[in-house]
């Protein structure tokens, strides 16, 4: 019975969460129940994706009003591991919030945090299990209001700044976004997303179409800050509170990802986004030119926030990338990627975020000779900072591998020589960390010897633990995204 | 215990010997007690497979799926347990040589020092052993990054300078070649086992494009140090003596010309490359190398940065008998994986000795140091006597069937490097040999005699094992010939 | 001018929709911004609502007499957008009000400059 109800609670329990949260007001209860709701979607979570893997894609149909007319939420291998993405990272970040936060935020204000958290989480959730397209920018805007309200909870002022810049762009990304689904509602006449894949081809006149695909890409490409739409990002990652960046980074972008793919490959089809237009070129060029110039932005940072703000744009580029390349094996690199970055720069964040704490900021005089002081958290750092980078027994390795071997394949070794040569961008970045962290002699902005609090510590190594686990054993990961591969372009899994 | 047993027995021993290190920190007599348990219990469990894959066993173990078709797998075959048995021999020499020098030297961040140090010898076997390419480049990579803190010990300036370059060169080439050409092996053969006879051969390739794979790959394990690539090995000696010792003498850098070794034998397979004469190119490339590199040796006067170029020349021999794809020569290069580690840790812990005892680093320093450090120089002679190629010293034995090797294929080119560097080896060993013996000391020195105890102990028994390969090459010429032998 | 005439309300959608966006980036008072987004939003209002109507059709009640009937759907779509178009605006008030307190200044260049007064980078 309850097992029937799964794809709604996994949105439901915490989007109630969150008016509960404000009911009960006092921070121990706040936080336990956002963190139980958040583990229940994960549990949850992970419990469809073990469905979908064994008997198919999941329709639910919600109020019991059958699509297409009510709205469905589908699940199928590639959302399904969205899921488990989104609500994983945020039942390790929920945990971490309760020292962070609590250092960051006004004790009063500590239940608006919670209570935000989980409607961020909730609409992320529905977004990626929504099978309606205008449900998903009402989930859309639920996370991004939730997101905003996050973000401005920053310490620094130009958090609030950041967060109304992002107000800005994210509004205007999300309303483009509806005018491209008005438009395909006007030539097809339904919200459905499979209805509406099924119904397009019928359609006669093609510009409307093909308007609804750019209103839909310029939109979704604000949201997952796709070169050169990234400008609300850095200040965003750099500024919030760090459970709130390693969050959002972990999975917001990513999330908005899985949209642009959907629409792709599961309304517009093959045909009309690789041959009509020329999307896989204009992806490729946006995505180097991401790489390369957000990565060398990322060498000069002086703030290891920042830092990592920039290298999350230039990570999006390698997933854009895999998805530029249309093919069966840039599509797996998109998809493990989004996964693979997702747990890495979590990590990180969560990370910086116990250092920021420590020494009052994340910049790097307050970095210099960290292996002493903080010798875990250094560790840490660079050991996600190696998944950053693609070494080998990383989770990074594996999304670099695809993209290699499918650049290769597509007979493009201009591509997999780009793919590498941007790859030792990031040793640099990574390694002014290691040498400020190891090789310098700490200075006045050091923090004294000690680390950050266990609750801080433990969900960020579990982070740190899941880069390598994943780079070893890729049964989950890469398995999942071969199956969503294949289901975006049609294919038996 | 099991093939798979010991083949994990031997991953893990300095792994936890890392670990163990770590915690017993605080106490640096348990600590270097745990170092050399580890270096033990790695020998014995490498000395335990010897006999399996000398009866023609290859000891497996697989452990995860990486990706998809391609495992974390290990198997040993004769080539990975010559380079494992001499790596893990020469660990335990070393760790000897280790504690005497960095007590005598007070060496700051010990514990980090031997943790990194096991780290490096687990990744050397993990790389001796590997089954495949993918499993290889985890390990290459892996003794890339735990021998950065090695190099980088001394924290200061010219150390973070020398990191930098180390790793720019190593990490650079590895993943800006090595990556591509292991992807593009997987795109044309669509496996990266190693086999005998080669995975490419099926594939039909042109020789064009083998030729530029084969290019890739042994650029892209910079660890060879062919030229250009090798610039990294020099600014590695800003590291402590045992670390140019054993790292930069023995594991990493035989590392490297073993990966080559293993390409051309297991990847490419000699017959598909001899046959579209893909290779061609490779051996004057070597040829190049082993002159070039010889002459910067003859003109440095610091006595590390000449046996560093000098270990870049002797590399390059290695690769020279994998480049004329004959079955001498690929025997020479596999002898000369073990006959140069043994000659050249010598010369190195006595570089070292030298510096500790005496404070000396430049060859011109050197002027009747051998009455002062008599076993030390005497040692020194034994390995510069390899390096040459001269009895009785285990040197003359890979470089005669290299020689042999090329003169078979009358490929006079070779055998004309093979002379000339022979000349310039001798010409810039044989002038420190005959300071330190023959020449009066300079006036105002500081009065001192042999480096601490375990310093000397060990490095007479490395300069003792260089003449016993010489005297009793059995075992490794078995291991080399099984080479030959598929 | 039939084409023109007979689909006037895309020509108000779009006219408003360009004001809006221009408003949201040549302004620099953030107050000003959000007017312009608001406007912006509205035009989507419209492109939803007018295809909507046709011309004769009624509220989709069935009864005698009445044979057409104007599609429901889209205005309960924009009741939803309407809601979150506000909860945006009053969202974006509020942290208006939060920047005013911390900078005392509603002008981006003048926010802006003072961050960078105040050491950070922009």
């Amino acid at each position: 019975m309850i097992a029937g109800q799964l794809p709604a609670l996994v949105v439901v329990v915490p989007l109630a969460a969150a008016p509960l949260v404000v009911l009960v007001r006092r921070p121990v209860a706040a936080f336990a129940i956002a963190t139980a709701a958040c583990a229940f979607s994960f549990f949850a979570a992970l419990l469809l994706a073990a469905e979908v893997a064994g008997a198919g894609p999941i329709s639910y149909a919600l109020g019991s009003w059958p699509p297409p007319w009510g709205i469905e939420y589908r699940v199928d291998a590639f959302n399904a591991f969205v899921l488990v993405l989104v609500s994983g990272a945020a039942t390790v970040v929920a945990p971490y919030g309760w020292r962070a936060v609590a250092a960051e935020v006004r004790r009063d204000q500590l239940y608006l945090y919670h209570a935000t958290f989980c409607l961020c989480v909730a609409g992320l959730l529905g977004m990626a299990i929504t099978g309606d397209a205008f449900n998903l920018f009402v989930f859309m805007e639920i996370a991004s209001l939730a997101s905003y309200i996050l973000i401005a909870l920053g310490r620094d002022r130009r958090a609030l700044l950041a967060a109304y810049q992002y107000l800005i762009l994210g509004t205007i990304g999300a309303t483009f976004y509806v005018i491209g689904v008005g438009l395909l509602y006007l030539v097809t006449g339904t919200l459905n997303i499979a209805d509406m894949a099924a119904r397009l081809p019928a359609v006669p006149d093609l510009r409307p179409v093909l308007a609804a695909l750019a209103f839909v890409t310029v939109g979704v490409s604000l949201k997952l800050a796709l070169f050169p739409l990234h400008f609300w990002l850095p200040n965003a990652y750099a500024y919030a509170p760090s459970a709130v960046s390693a969050f959002l980074s972990a999975t917001a972008t990513k999330v908005s990802v899985y949209v642009l793919l959907r629409f792709y490959f599961g309304v517009f089809g093959l045909p009309l986004v690789v041959e009509t237009l020329p999307m896989p070129q204009i992806l490729l060029a946006l995505s180097i030119v991401a790489i390369v110039s957000a990565s060398l932005v990322a060498l000069w940072q002086t703030d290891l926030k920042r830092l990592f703000a920039y290298s999350s744009v230039a990570q999006i580029g390698y997933i854009t990338l895999g998805i530029g390349m249309a093919s069966r094996e840039g599509l797996t690199a998109a998809v493990v990627h989004l996964f693979n970055h997702g747990v890495t720069k979590g990590a990180l964040f969560l990370l910086v975020g116990g250092v920021a704490l420590r020494a009052g900021g994340a910049g790097f005089a307050s970095l210099r000779g960290l292996a002493r002081a903080m010798p875990l958290t250094a560790l840490g750092i660079t050991l996600a900072g190696l998944s950053l980078i693609g070494v080998p027994g990383t989770a990074g390795f594996v999304s670099k591998w695809y993209l290699v071997i499918g650049a290769i394949e597509a007979g493009r070794w201009w591509l997999a020589a780009l793919v590498v040569a941007t790859s030792l961008i990031a040793v640099g970045y990574v390694w002014r960390f290691v040498e400020a962290a190891y090789l310098a002699e700490p200075g006045p902005a050091t923090p004294a010897r000690g680390e950050a609090s266990p609750v801080m510590l433990a969900p960020a190594w579990l982070l740190v633990a899941a880069c390598l686990w994943f780079g070893f054993d890729t049964s989950f990961t890469v398995t999942s995204a071969r199956r969503a591969a294949a289901l975006l372009l049609g294919g038996a899994p | 215990m099991s093939d798979a047993g010991l083949v994990g027995a031997a991953l893990l021993a300095p792994v936890l010997g890392a670990a163990g290190i770590a915690l017993a920190g605080r106490s640096p007599n348990l600590r270097e007690a745990v170092t050399l348990a580890s270096a033990a219990a790695l020998f014995a469990s490498c000395a335990a497979l010897l006999p399996r894959v000398l009866a023609g066993e290859r000891p497996a173990l697989a452990l995860f799926e990486m990706l998809p078709g391609i495992a974390l797998a290990f198997r040993v075959e004769p080539l990975g347990m010559l380079f494992a048995l001499v790596a893990s021999t020469l660990w335990i020499v070393t760790s000897v040589y280790a504690i005497g020098y960095m007590r005598a030297n007070e060496e700051a961040h010990q514990t980090r020092f031997y943790a990194c140090f096991a780290l490096a010898l687990a990744a050397t076997v993990g790389l001796a052993f590997a089954a495949n390419l993918v499993t290889l480049f985890l390990f290459y990579e892996m003794l890339t990054l735990v021998t950065w803190p090695l190099v980088t010990h001394h924290g200061d300036e010219e150390a973070r300078a020398g990191g930098r370059v180390y790793l720019a060169y190593l990490l650079g080439t590895s993943i800006l070649l090595l990556l591509p050409a292991i992807g593009a092996t997987w795109a044309f053969a669509g496996t990266v086992e190693f086999a005998a006879g080669g995975i490419l051969g099926e594939a039909r390739l042109g020789g064009a494009t083998l030729a530029a794979l084969l290019a890739l790959y042994v650029f892209g394990i910079g660890k060879a140090a062919l030229m250009p690539a090798h610039r990294w090995l020099p600014a590695a000696m800003v590291a402590p003596a045992p670390v140019s010792a054993l790292l930069h003498a023995v594991a990493v850098v035989k590392a490297g010309v073993f990966a080559v070794l293993k390409v051309i034998v297991y990847v490419f397979g000699v017959e598909t490359l001899a046959g579209v004469r893909a290779a061609d190119w490779l051996a004057p490339v070597a040829g190049f190398t082993i002159l070039a590199a010889s002459v910067v040796a003859l003109r440095s006067d610091n006595l590390k940065r000449r046996l560093a170029y000098s270990t870049v020349s002797q590399l390059s021999y290695v690769v020279l008998g994998a480049a004329l794809l004959a079955p001498l020569a690929t025997v020479a290069a596999a002898l000369h994986i073990a006959a140069h580690a043994f000659g050249k840790i010598t010369l190195f812990f006595a570089a070292g000795a030298i510096a500790t005892a005496s404070g000396k680093t430049e060859v011109s320093q050197l002027d009747g140091v051998g009455r002062r450090m008599p076993w030390t120089m005497a040692a020194f002679a034994v390995g510069a006597l390899s390096m040459i190629g001269l009895p009785p010293a285990a040197g003359v034995l890979s470089k005669w069937f290299l020689l042999a090797g090329a003169m078979d294929l009358g490929h006079w080119v070779a055998v004309a490097v093979i002379a000339a560097s022979t000349t310039l080896n001798a010409a810039y060993f044989a002038p420190i040999v005959y300071r330190a013996f023959l020449r009066p000391e300079a006036a105002g020195g500081r009065e001192h005699g042999e480096a601490p105890l375990s310093m000397r102990a060990a490095l007479c028994a490395s300069a003792a094992l260089t003449l016993a390969m010489f005297f009793a090459p059995e075992l490794p010429l078995a291991l080399a010939r099984a080479l030959e032998a598929r | 001018m039939s084409a023109f005439a007979s689909h006037y309300s895309y020509w108000v959608t779009v006219f408003l929709m360009a004001t809006g966006l221009y408003i949201v980036i040549a302004r620099g008072n953030l107050l000003k911004k959000l007017i312009g987004l608001g406007i912006f939003q509205t035009s989507v209002y419209l492109l939803y609502i007018a295809p909507g109507k046709l011309i004769g059709g009624t509220a989709p009640i069935v009864a005698e007499g009445f044979r057409v009937y104007s599609n429901p759907l889209p205005h309960v779509l924009i009741l939803t957008a309407i809601v979150v178009g506000v909860a945006t605006l009053a969202l974006g008030l509020a942290i208006v009000v939060r920047i005013r307190e911390a900078y005392g200044s509603t002008e981006e260049d003048e926010i802006l400059a003072a961050d960078r007064a105040s050491g950070g980078g922009g």
